[in-house]
Order: structure tokens, then C-alpha cells, then sequence
């Protein structure tokens, strides 16, 4: 490719899921999760997708623009992200972009439409799922509303000839899949972790190109909800637990086993 | 969405040989549950070599077995399956469609879910009918908070976990084999070259009955043997949580949690591991959790059915020697 890869990575700011349980609260009549004392950071398996793409971008030259959509959303994360690899970004954003109200028809729509406004891509990437739906629906999404062919759960992106060659993980191992270009990949935590940016390169990524769309740019109406959020509630998962009593380790492991066998879990 | 008042379609996966998987025959057994007692439950069979596969659904709840017989639906590939389950189901219309909440169904229903336009929960924990439609039920938040949702579309799409269905005993003959009369598309933008299959492991984690697995207090590759002795010795296999996974010292097939893999054995023995919510929310669902973990504070504790405070590497030779006794009684 003469102009070198353009490389777009969809990345979702979330609440940071590696906080301890007690930040997550659950508001039940709201609907909605609130995050206390910990903060935004980009969806996890979504900075995979970015070391993927920067990867790429070494071997093969090119450009990444980060795509986020959302509230308020944190430059600062932002800022980090670009910092670690991309070379612009794009952030639609507006009050209305709530996501605990969006669906990820809503979300794929704008994402789609958001895309199409920018220059030709090659390569779409994104995470796997995001960690606050948990439901990995909006890449493929995205995918088929812009009629391009997707694959899922990638460990490792290459790009070859023109074509995506991905490691694709599965149950019991994994399958090397080619799709052919423009293509979008969903990337899984085993491609490895998001380089840490330098200082120097956060300072440098401040002027880096940053455009910020409202969604009645896109010239598309917000699609009408598929699926509604009607309860939420705080996981039950207390049990009571017998814990065993004995005067060494090496007893305890004994009666535990013994234990099992009586109550018929052995 | 009104009641049920249409068919519910299982998407059934098929083993290496040929057999439907548990969580194929689970999501028949909870359709039964949900279905009218006229429309009933049917399962959609894609692949090569199905036949056998075909009659157990049939037997297993399934009123009519869909099925397609041919060499290209295997190995598994988006780009030829997707137009073929689309023009299907648009065909037969059914009222929800049920796949496992696996590779395949996590790649599949998204995909359907657009071109069908219709909503879609994935990874569901619980799916109930209720006054008014369906309720799905799904973690979110890494597992800190529960969703209840509905789907609005005439067409409802969910991947469930396993143990959420209870598989049907077999019975007689059961359901009606219909052949389907559907050709392939010839070409696909996507093509599968290879597969590899990392180890041979004894059993799937995903369908054992029980599960042993290691966390960041294993302290490296040389604790997981213990684990991998005692799975064997109950017919399980072995999970891991995070830590573990990234340090190297078990595979990532092994990784046990929302972003990994999700199990409901009947039996989850964790050992050193503290209890992240994101593992939690990967195996709460077992039958019976035993922890075993040195500190008395960890979280797993409150979250177990049983449980002994000591370091495994005490307390899990006495075990595993003891169950041996047992067993040989």
C-alpha cells in the first residue's frame, strides 16, 4: 500500500474494572452502575486492540486514529492513549451519549457513521468486549453495518499482501484465519499489554490532531433502542462457608476430604 | 415482546465426535421450559458428518431438528454460516434463538443480531419468562452488578452460559430431521488456514464436572502440578485465575473468569486465590466452592461453601491423598 496503512481503533472509556468490588455501585432505581474513587480508563481488551495496531503500524508504516464515544469523556485517557502510539484522534461526544442508556445498536450506528466521515481505513480494531457491558456486540456491529467482513478474538494481528492474517483464540487453542482488507478485528488480552507512553511523548501527543463531533453531525437519527436495561441489582453471591477446623494444615486437607465425601460432593 | 408464542431455535454445536456439547442439550432443556407447549423447541444443526448428532437432539427435546450437511460448514467460518442462519431464521421466523455463550455463539449472534435486525443479550446467567416477555439476566461491571433486560424486537437473540438449561433425558425417538435446502455461499472474504490445538487437555474446562484451579498464591509453574494430579484424579480439569495466566505459568486456555472462561461445574476447588470479582464472575454460578487459601480474610471465603485456612502446600498433599483413600474404598 503506497499511503501505508490507516489503522482506526475503537476505544471505549470505562470505569477502571480492576477496581476493588466496593466501587462499583450499584444504583437500582436509576438503573446504573456508579464508579467511586477509581478512574476512567480505556476499556482493557480496547488497549490490546491499540498495542495490536501499533505493532502493525512498526512493521508496516502507516497511521492509527483512536475513535472513543461517549460523555465526558476523560481527556487525560485519552491523552495517555494517543501518547502510547496513534496519531490523532476522534472523539464523538455529547451529553446525550449516556452509556448506561445507549444500546450497542445506538452505539454501532454512530460508531458506523462516525467512520464513514473519516478518511478510508484499512483496518478497524477493538476490544473483544468492553468491561462494563460485558457484551462484545458493537465491533461486529460496526462491522456489518459498514459491510465489512470482521473476525473475532485475535492474539495476534499481522497484516501480509494486503490481507489481515489473525490468530484467532479458541476454546482449546487457537486458528489462523485471512480476511481480506478493509477488515475489522476484535482483539483478545493475549496479544499483550498497551505500551506505557514516555512523559515526553504525553507532552508531544497534546499536539497531536484531536477533532471532537457532536452525534447531529453524523446525519444520522439515534436508531431506536433493541434491548432495554430493566433491573439492576448488586450480584448475590454470599454463601455460607464451613470452614474446617483442625490442628495442622496437613489435618485440615484430611477432613476436608472427608467432609466432601459426607456431604456428597466427592 | 408478548409471550412466547412462537418457536424457540437452539443453535447446536457439535463435538469432535460428533456428538451435541452438554451446553447444546442444556439450552434444549431451557427452552422446554420456555416454550409453549404448542411451537415448541428445535434445534438448527450446521456442519459435516451431523447425522448422529442430529437423532440425539431429536431425543433430547428437540420437537424438529434443522440440519445442514455439508463439508464447508466445517471448520466453523462467519462468512459462510452468517447468510446461511440469516435467510433460516427470516424464513422461519421463530421467537428467540438460543446459542452457548462460546466462541462460536460470542462470534455468530452479533452478527445475526445486525443483519436481523434484532436484540441480542449475550452472556446470560438466567432466562426467564415473565409477564410481558422474557427477562435476561447477565453480569456486567466485571460481575459487580447483575442486569435484568428485554429484548423489543419481534426476534430475541441470546448467548447463555452453561448450567443455566438443565439437559433433557434422552426419550424414544423424539422430534422430526428436516433437511435443509440451503446452498453455501461460494465465496467467502474470509478464510480459515490453520488449527492448532494447544494441549491435550483431559477434559474441556467449559463442560468438566469439576474444576481445580491455582491463583497468584500457587507462586509459580511448579504448584499447578499438584492441581493437575488432583483434577485428574476427580475427572476434572484445571482453571486458573489472572495472575497465574500472565506470569506464564498456565496456559491462557486455562484462565478461569468473565474475560476468560466462564464454568459452573457441580464442584469449583480454588486454591490461593483471593476471590477478583472478574473471577468470581466467572465461576460463582458452581455447584459447590471449596477455597483454600492461607490468608482468613480473603474474599473467597464468603463466597465458598467450604473451606480451610492453610497454605496448599500443606494442606492440598494431605487432600489429595486422602480423596485417593476414598476413592479406593
Amino acid at each position: 500500500m503506497k499511503r501505508g496503512m490507516h489503522i482506526v481503533v475503537l476505544a471505549k472509556v470505562v470505569p477502571d474494572p480492576e477496581g476493588p468490588p466496593s466501587s462499583f455501585e450499584v444504583d437500582p432505581a436509576g438503573r446504573r452502575v456508579v464508579a467511586r474513587g477509581i478512574p476512567p480508563v480505556i476499556n482493557p481488551f480496547d488497549e490490546n486492540a491499540l498495542e495490536a495496531a501499533i505493532r502493525i503500524k512498526e512493521r508496516a508504516r502507516g497511521t492509527i486514529t483512536l475513535l472513543s464515544l461517549g460523555r465526558n469523556l476523560s481527556r487525560a485517557v485519552i491523552l495517555k492513549a494517543v501518547a502510547s502510539g496513534a496519531d490523532a484522534s476522534v472523539l464523538v461526544e455529547d451529553d446525550s451519549l449516556d452509556q448506561a442508556l445507549l444500546d450497542s445498536r445506538a452505539t454501532a450506528a454512530l460508531l458506523a457513521a462516525a467512520l464513514r466521515s473519516l478518511e478510508p481505513f484499512d483496518l478497524l480494531l477493538c476490544g473483544r468486549q468492553a468491561s462494563d457491558s460485558n457484551a462484545g456486540v458493537v465491533g461486529l456491529g460496526v462491522a456489518r453495518i459498514l459491510g465489512l467482513p470482521a473476525v473475532t478474538f485475535a492474539q495476534r494481528v499481522e497484516v501480509e499482501n494486503g490481507k489481515v492474517v489473525v490468530e484467532r483464540v479458541l476454546s482449546e487453542g487457537y486458528e489462523v484465519v485471512e480476511c481480506s482488507l478493509p477488515a475489522l478485528v476484535t482483539v483478545s488480552g493475549e496479544v499483550g499489554d498497551l505500551r506505557y507512553p514516555s512523559l515526553q511523548a504525553i507532552r508531544a501527543a497534546k499536539e497531536l490532531p484531536q477533532r471532537v463531533m457532536k452525534p447531529q453531525e453524523l446525519g444520522i437519527d439515534l436508531p431506536s433502542p433493541w434491548v432495554e436495561t430493566v433491573s439492576l441489582e448488586p450480584p448475590r453471591r454470599e454463601r455460607r462457608c464451613r470452614l474446617v477446623e483442625a490442628d495442622s494444615p496437613a489435618e485440615a486437607g484430611e477432613k476436608l476430604a472427608l467432609l466432601l465425601r459426607e456431604e456428597k460432593v466427592l | 415482546m408478548g409471550d412466547i408464542d412462537r418457536e424457540i431455535m437452539v443453535i447446536a454445536e457439535i463435538d469432535e465426535e460428533g456428538t451435541p456439547t452438554r451446553l447444546t442439550l442444556e439450552l434444549l432443556g431451557l427452552g422446554r421450559g420456555l416454550a409453549p407447549p404448542e411451537g415448541g423447541v428445535s434445534a438448527l444443526v450446521l456442519g459435516s458428518g451431523v447425522e448422529k448428532a442430529c437423532s440425539e437432539l431429536a431425543s433430547r427435546g428437540a420437537e424438529r431438528v434443522f440440519f445442514l450437511d455439508r463439508p464447508e460448514l466445517t471448520p466453523y467460518n462467519p462468512e459462510v454460516w452468517t447468510p446461511l442462519l440469516e435467510a433460516f431464521l427470516r424464513e422461519r421466523s421463530p421467537a428467540l434463538v438460543l446459542a452457548g455463550h462460546t466462541p462460536l455463539g460470542q462470534d455468530l449472534l452479533p452478527r445475526l443480531a445486525f443483519s436481523l435486525e434484532a436484540g441480542l443479550v449475550t452472556d446470560c446467567v438466567g432466562v426467564r419468562a415473565r409477564e410481558g416477555g422474557l427477562l435476561f439476566t447477565k453480569p456486567v461491571y466485571g460481575g459487580n452488578a447483575l442486569a435484568g433486560m428485554r429484548i423489543t424486537t419481534p426476534l430475541a437473540l441470546a448467548t447463555v452460559r452453561a448450567r443455566v438449561g438443565e439437559a433433557l433425558p434422552a426419550s424414544g425417538p423424539g422430534g422430526e430431521l428436516l433437511p435443509l435446502d440451503l446452498d453455501p455461499p461460494a465465496e467467502a472474504g474470509m478464510a480459515v488456514r490453520e488449527r492448532h490445538r494447544l494441549e491435550a487437555s483431559e477434559c474441556p474446562l467449559e463442560e468438566a464436572r469439576v474444576v481445580v484451579s491455582g491463583g497468584r498464591g500457587m507462586g509459580g509453574e511448579e504448584g499447578f502440578k499438584i492441581l493437575r494430579e488432583l483434577a485428574r484424579l476427580l475427572g476434572g480439569a484445571v482453571g486458573a485465575s489472572r495472575p497465574p495466566v500472565d506470569a506464564g505459568w498456565a496456559p491462557t486456555t486455562c484462565q478461569v473468569g468473565i474475560t476468560g472462561k466462564v464454568v459452573a461445574p457441580d464442584l469449583y476447588i480454588a486454591v490461593a486465590i483471593s476471590g477478583s470479582s472478574q473471577h468470581l464472575s466467572g465461576m460463582g454460578d458452581s455447584g459447590k466452592i471449596v477455597a483454600i487459601n492461607r490468608d482468613p480474610e480473603a474474599y473467597i471465603f464468603q463466597v465458598s461453601d467450604y473451606g480451610v485456612v492453610g497454605d496448599w502446600r500443606e494442606v492440598l498433599p494431605a487432600f489429595l491423598s486422602k480423596v485417593k483413600e476414598l476413592a479406593a474404598e
